[in-house]
């Protein structure tokens, strides 16, 4: 599903590399924490993985694709397959729920019929069945965030990617996200996952990958936060 | 791709930037009125230049029958053969002369038909009413009056006329209108683009999280960058037809009511409507490509896709 080798990523008028020489592997139906300290390199892990920023050396294969070997145009077909949930939802608010749902399928071109089949379907998934109506900033925080979970899963995506979904949330209703997130990971969705969030790594116990100044320091099958920060 | 949704974008990217979408069609409107008017310029010069105008330099008038009785040039009457061949053999004789035309009363008849058409003067006229006439190319234009000193006061000969010192002046006011024209066309073209450039910017900016909603859930390239590209053409396009309907205006009141210059000139001859609608489909295409491509441009720099 993702493969790193020997990645490098070095930012332009930067002379620290923000990612030092990574291998791994994510299969097919993993969950995976990515945890470390900020400024560790986890946003740009997941850039890569998203192809918003090249690697500068080593190769990066996501979804069975080398992505240095992507060309430009056929990089939307590549992140249709994959969903994204970021820590500040990221809606649109002059649309509906509803509407910001559909807008993932509407940009994909997805016919109405369609949409208005899998819109309450999905909305359901996630525990806001009858809001589509409502707009986001009438919710809790919470509950925007299903709906960007919402969003990332109604084109049924084979990877979910998810930077800090719980990092503006309390404990309880993170708890509430981190189900939703179990759940699809069940649905043979593979999920990547950066956090801070130490009760919820130690209470999930799945694949824990921790960064320190862009390096790899600990890749841990059902493992725990960590040190203490 | 679809339009409805697209459409609602556009619109929406419109009116959010409403100041701004008015100065890029105002802009574009004068810029492309401009444009068609200097078109239209160039066209009347055209026209007004008749068939003689850019082949020779001197014109030797000959008295036909009707000169013979009120002009005091051809008081000994219409030219005769004799006095045509004397002309000829001298013209041929001069150094100054590069070539030289002879027009017939047949051949002034159509040429004056082809430039005056319906006008009410040319359908009152018959071919013996005209001048046969010698047209003279001369190696050097400014040699003028050799010709006149030879020529003028002959018998048989009405006037000799120097074909561009009547109309150099009219031409060159013309000419100079023309480039102011070009220039000031040229400098709101300019603002229009850069108008259109910052609008882009401006629009991009305000929806960045849109579109960068729109790149995570693999919207392509084009997808994202058509409502924007779009919006400048629609904006453009308005402007355009404004462009049109000024000409149409501006023909309509200079040449036929308003200031009814050809009530006023009627020995001029003036471009038609047909001038002006041939304008027209330049004019639209130039309003709803140019903006388009400015907008295109644009967003490679502005949008990150």
């Amino acid at each position: 599903m993702i493969r790193f080798d020997n990645v490098s990523k070095v930012y332009p008028k930067q002379t620290r590399p923000a990612l030092r020489d990574v291998s791994l592997e994510v299969e097919k139906g993993e969950f995976v924490f990515l945890v470390g300290s900020s400024g560790s390199g986890k946003s740009t892990f997941l850039r890569l993985i998203l192809r918003e920023e090249r690697c500068s050396h080593g190769q990066v294969h996501v979804l069975g694709k080398d992505l240095a070997r992507l060309s430009n145009w056929k990089v939307p077909q590549m992140r249709r397959q994959l969903g994204t949930v970021f820590q500040d939802f990221r809606l649109l608010p002059n649309k509906t729920v509803g509407e910001n749902v559909a807008f993932a399928q509407e940009v994909i071109g997805k016919s109405r019929g369609e949409i208005r089949k899998s819109v309450p379907q999905v909305l359901d998934l996630v525990g806001l069945g009858g809001k589509e109506d409502r707009m986001p900033g009438e919710l809790s925080g919470g509950e925007q965030q299903r709906v960007a979970i919402a969003r990332a899963f109604v084109n049924r995506p084979k990877l979910l990617i998810a930077d800090e979904p719980t990092g503006n949330l309390d404990p309880q209703t993170s708890v509430g996200i981190m189900k939703l997130l179990d759940r699809i990971n069940r649905t043979g969705t593979t999920v990547v996952m950066a956090t801070h969030d130490q009760n919820i790594v130690d209470q999930m116990r799945k694949r824990v990958i921790e960064l320190e100044k862009g390096r790899l320091v600990r890749d841990q099958a059902r493992g725990v936060y960590g040190y203490q920060h | 791709m679809r339009a409805q949704f697209v459409l609602s974008e556009i619109g929406v990217g419109l009116r959010r930037n409403l100041t701004m979408t008015f100065a890029v069609i105002v802009s574009v409107a004068l810029s492309l009125a401009l444009f068609g008017g200097s078109l239209l310029m160039s066209d009347q010069v055209n026209t007004m230049k008749g068939y003689w105008y850019d082949k020779v330099n001197v014109s030797i008038f000959l008295c036909n029958k009707s000169d013979a009785e009120s002009d005091p040039n051809c008081a000994k009457g219409a030219v005769t053969d004799d006095q045509k061949k004397q002309i000829k053999a001298d013209l041929d004789k001069m150094d100054v002369v590069q070539k030289v035309t002879y027009e017939s009363q047949d051949q002034a008849y159509k040429h004056y038909k082809e430039q005056f058409g319906d006008s009410p003067l040319a359908s009152s006229l018959t071919p013996d009413q005209m001048q046969e006439s010698y047209r003279i190319k001369l190696k050097d234009p400014q040699k003028y009056q050799v010709i006149a000193t030879a020529f003028d006061g002959r018998d048989g000969v009405q006037s000799v006329q120097d074909q561009k010192g009547i109309l150099d002046n009219l031409f060159g006011l013309l000419n100079g209108m023309n480039w102011a024209a070009r220039a000031v066309m040229a400098l709101m073209l300019v603002v229009a683009l850069m108008l259109i450039v910052n609008t882009v910017r401006v629009s991009a900016f305000s929806r960045r999280r849109e579109t960068g909603i729109m790149r995570l859930v693999g919207a392509s390239g084009f997808y994202i960058q058509a409502p924007f590209i779009m919006e400048a053409a629609v904006a453009g396009l308005i402007g355009g037809t404004l462009a049109c309907a000024f000409l149409l205006i501006a023909r309509y009141f200079i040449i036929d009511h308003g200031l009814a210059l050809s009530e006023k000139l009627n020995l001029i001859n003036f471009i038609g409507w047909d001038a002006v609608l041939t304008k027209l489909p330049l004019i639209l295409a130039t309003s709803l490509l140019m903006p388009a491509l400015a907008a295109f441009f644009a967003l490679r720099k502005y949008l990150k896709v």
